[in-house]
């Protein structure tokens, strides 16, 4: 027995070894060139592009090399967190700006190094919004673009109900009023949406950033410590209009074709309220349908929700490593980087020189949304998962348990407020 | 053997007689299947039970012993409270409907003598086909503008939200997990049914027992040993359950839906607790452990033909 004891712990001591040592291989130098390793998640249009661009940046740093992996999205935080306590991380990694407070909390990025990205230069060139990214007064991540939302609509639908294709809603009653004129119901079934009412997909994105706004309040104050849209009547307001979509006018449904994006692109949602990463998706998926963009309509103030992936540096990279890292960070936030990411991905670069360039304010589907990024919001999120859950389950209270606008409200400005405390006592 | 023979072995070997050497080959062949199970499941539970007892956010190094603080967390979450509940819901509905759906169908295919292997066929084949599949033609069929909502207001009903009802939601979930291991439970039965001396038939009916009678009396006693093994296997799968939740309707409506196993996922890889996750894991071990425990000690009974 104890026999069998001495050749099992022997194995396992083998195992072990031949674990650690494999591990160590794959991070290995082959002689003066600098290997180093760029995780994004995969977006065909973003993977192609990106292969592309570290062809060009290993041609002009021949002791370079960048070896690019991608996950699925739906996958991407779960394999990150998998594989990077196995020892198989990234140098350089691209995530959601949402999700950084929580990698910055576990130590796993390092700050932009201030040589190259130096904070003052950052907020002098790039759209205020970028500082979703800095925590601690120093900036973590640094994007190549960035998105906004804005008002798609199809205008044969528009032609169908008698309105004007080539005058979008623009204030907060005309698109209740559009919404239920271009709305289609026989017998009671829902046959055209006249917007699409996914509160998942990007509508509790346009209530924290673009109604709030819009309704005079505020998202969260200077030291992200407060909410503030429950402190003015805005708040209230703002989730009213949104309730009441779904609960008064009845215009759209969840789920409808499983979601808006397939709603729209089939024709069967006459509005919907998306990202500029939906126009390159619209243009392959559905290049017959005839659309336009007009930016979101608004109330008391203009406002939308603007999002973005940024690129940041894992927190052991050193030495070698790190100025190559630097190096490559430095070509993905060019501005020669950010004219090809619009065109091929259809992001609006992150630079405002770059972006309010005629020839991208001037388009008719670029330029809305170019047009709104100077007040456009993006919330410091501590939970992104958790604070879309509390916009979907605050508007189901509503809708399928009869709970009143108010009740719902007062429970989802609750619960978003603990989350805040909650964060803020951990750390 | 000869002694001539046995002392060869002896020298050869010196330690080990021959039948010493079977065991030792017996035993090395088992050791290897034996190692891959300590180390891919045995050494990770092992694992998570210590982990259930820290802090960790996946990413960062330091793990703090914060002791029993994740379990309290558990308890006070309503959503895992929520998730308790649903578990139970999955587990007591969707294992009784799987054991009387089982035995209805192997009863009724163990009757017929005409295209018995096609019947087979058509109660097995939703087993074999994916799980994630099946989910999104249910999910499909059921939507709002689906083909269900059609002919129901075609008849003149109202369309019904289905997987976007809080109240039906869970339900039509079970019904999906029940449809689809059907034709596993089938199986089972039949198999057990099979089994059953056919002279007890024969001697009841001559003492004029009805089908009735026989069936509770002769039928069901001696298929107890295959309903133990159903319902085990079965409450592990729907205490387990998390496939179908995730892909029709992710744990909603207003978490109505939401599993033990699905809540510990989210915990996990979208919130980023590993230590909250980990206690989850724990204590859905513990409420396995001590199902099955039960479920052996009072369905089993012993019986005499």
């Amino acid at each position: 027995m104890k026999k069998l004891l001495s050749v099992f712990l022997f194995l396992m001591v083998l195992m072990v070894v031949a674990g650690c040592s494999k591990g160590k291989e794959s991070g290995g130098e082959e002689g003066d060139t600098v290997t180093i390793e760029y995780w994004q998640y995969a977006y065909k249009a973003k993977v192609d592009l990106m292969d592309e661009l570290i062809k060009e940046f290993e041609e002009a740093n021949p002791d370079i090399k960048v070896k690019q992996t991608t996950f699925p999205y739906e996958q991407y935080n779960e394999k990150v967190a998998t594989l990077v306590p196995a020892g198989r991380g990234p140098d350089v990694i691209n995530l959601y700006y949402g999700w950084l407070p929580k990698y910055i909390d576990s130590g796993y990025l390092q700050p932009l190094p201030e040589d190259t990205f130096p904070v003052d230069q950052i907020e002098s060139e790039y759209f205020s919004l970028v500082n979703a990214a800095k925590l601690d007064d120093k900036y973590w991540a640094i994007p190549t673009a960035v998105r906004t939302l804005a008002l798609f609509y199809n205008k044969d639908l528009f032609e169908k109900a008698g309105l004007d294709p080539n005058s979008p809603p623009e204030t907060w009653d005309e698109l209740v009023d559009y919404a239920k004129k271009l709305t289609v119901r026989e017998n009671g079934k829902l046959v055209t949406e006249g917007m699409a009412y996914e509160i998942g997909a990007q509508l509790n994105n346009w209530f924290y950033d673009a109604l709030v706004y819009q309704a005079g309040g505020q998202g969260l104050s200077e030291d992200r410590k407060q909410i503030l849209w429950d402190d003015t009547p805005a708040g209230l307001e703002a989730f009213t209009y949104l309730v009441e979509f779904g609960s008064k006018h009845k215009v759209g449904e969840s789920g409808f074709y499983t979601d808006d994006v397939t709603a729209f692109k089939t024709g069967n949602a006459a509005m919907n309220i998306d990202g500029s990463f939906r126009l390159g998706t619209l243009a392959t998926d559905a290049p017959d349908l005839n659309y336009g963009v007009a930016p979101l309509p608004s109330y008391k103030e203009k406002a939308t929700q603007s999002s973005f992936w940024a690129n940041g540096i894992t927190a052991k990279v050193e030495g070698e490593k790190l100025e190559a890292s630097k190096k490559f960070l430095a070509f993905l936030t060019s501005d020669e980087v950010m004219e090809r990411w619009i065109d091929e991905v259809g992001e609006l670069p992150a630079k405002e020189a770059v972006a309010t360039q005629d020839k991208y304010v001037n388009d008719p589907l670029y330029g809305p949304f170019i047009e709104q990024l100077p007040y456009a919001n993006a919330q410091f999120y501590v939970d992104e998962t958790a604070q879309r859950q509390y916009v979907i389950d605050a508007v189901n209270e509503v809708l399928l348990n009869g709970v009143s606008i108010e009740d719902a409200y007062n429970e989802f400005a609750a619960k978003s407020q603990k989350l805040y405390d909650d964060y803020w006592s951990k750390k | 053997m000869t002694s001539k023979n046995d002392s060869i072995v002896k020298k050869k070997t010196a330690r080990f007689t021959l039948k010493q050497q079977k065991y030792i080959f017996v035993y090395t062949c088992l050791l290897i299947p034996l190692l891959f199970f300590i180390s891919i499941r045995f050494l990770p539970t092992l694992y998570t039970f210590n982990i259930g007892f820290r802090e960790w956010d996946i990413l960062s190094e330091e793990k703090p012993f914060v002791g029993m603080d994740n379990y309290m967390t558990l308890f006070k979450d309503e959503i895992f409270r929520k998730a308790l509940v649903n578990t139970f819901i999955y587990v007591v509905f969707g294992v009784i409907g799987q054991l009387l759906c089982g035995i209805g169908v192997a009863l009724l295919l163990q009757r017929i003598n005409k295209f018995v292997g096609v019947f087979r066929a058509i109660y097995f084949i939703p087993y074999v086909t994916s799980i994630v599949a099946v989910s999104w033609v249910f999910k499909w069929i059921l939507m709002n503008n689906g083909i269900v909502n059609d002919i129901l207001m075609k008849w003149g009903f109202e369309a019904q939200l289905f997987l976007k009802s809080p109240n039906q939601a869970i339900y039509i979930i079970i019904l999906t997990m029940i449809w689809q291991g059907l034709g596993f439970q089938m199986i089972i039965f039949l198999a057990g049914l099979e089994n059953i001396p056919k002279m007890f038939y024969e001697a009841a009916e001559i003492d004029g027992a009805n089908s009735w009678n026989k069936f509770i009396h002769i039928t069901l006693p001696l298929l107890n040993p295959t309903i133990v093994f159903s319902a085990v296997i079965g409450s592990i799968s729907f205490l387990q359950t998390f496939t179908q939740v995730q892909n029709m309707t992710q744990g909603g409506p207003l978490n109505s839906t939401i599993s033990v196993v699905l809540y510990i996922y989210e915990l996990a890889f979208q919130h980023f607790d590993m230590g909250l996750a980990s206690a989850g894991t724990v204590l859905l071990f513990i409420i396995i452990l001590i199902i099955t425990i039960i479920q052996m000690k009072v369905l089993t009974k012993k019986f005499e033909y």
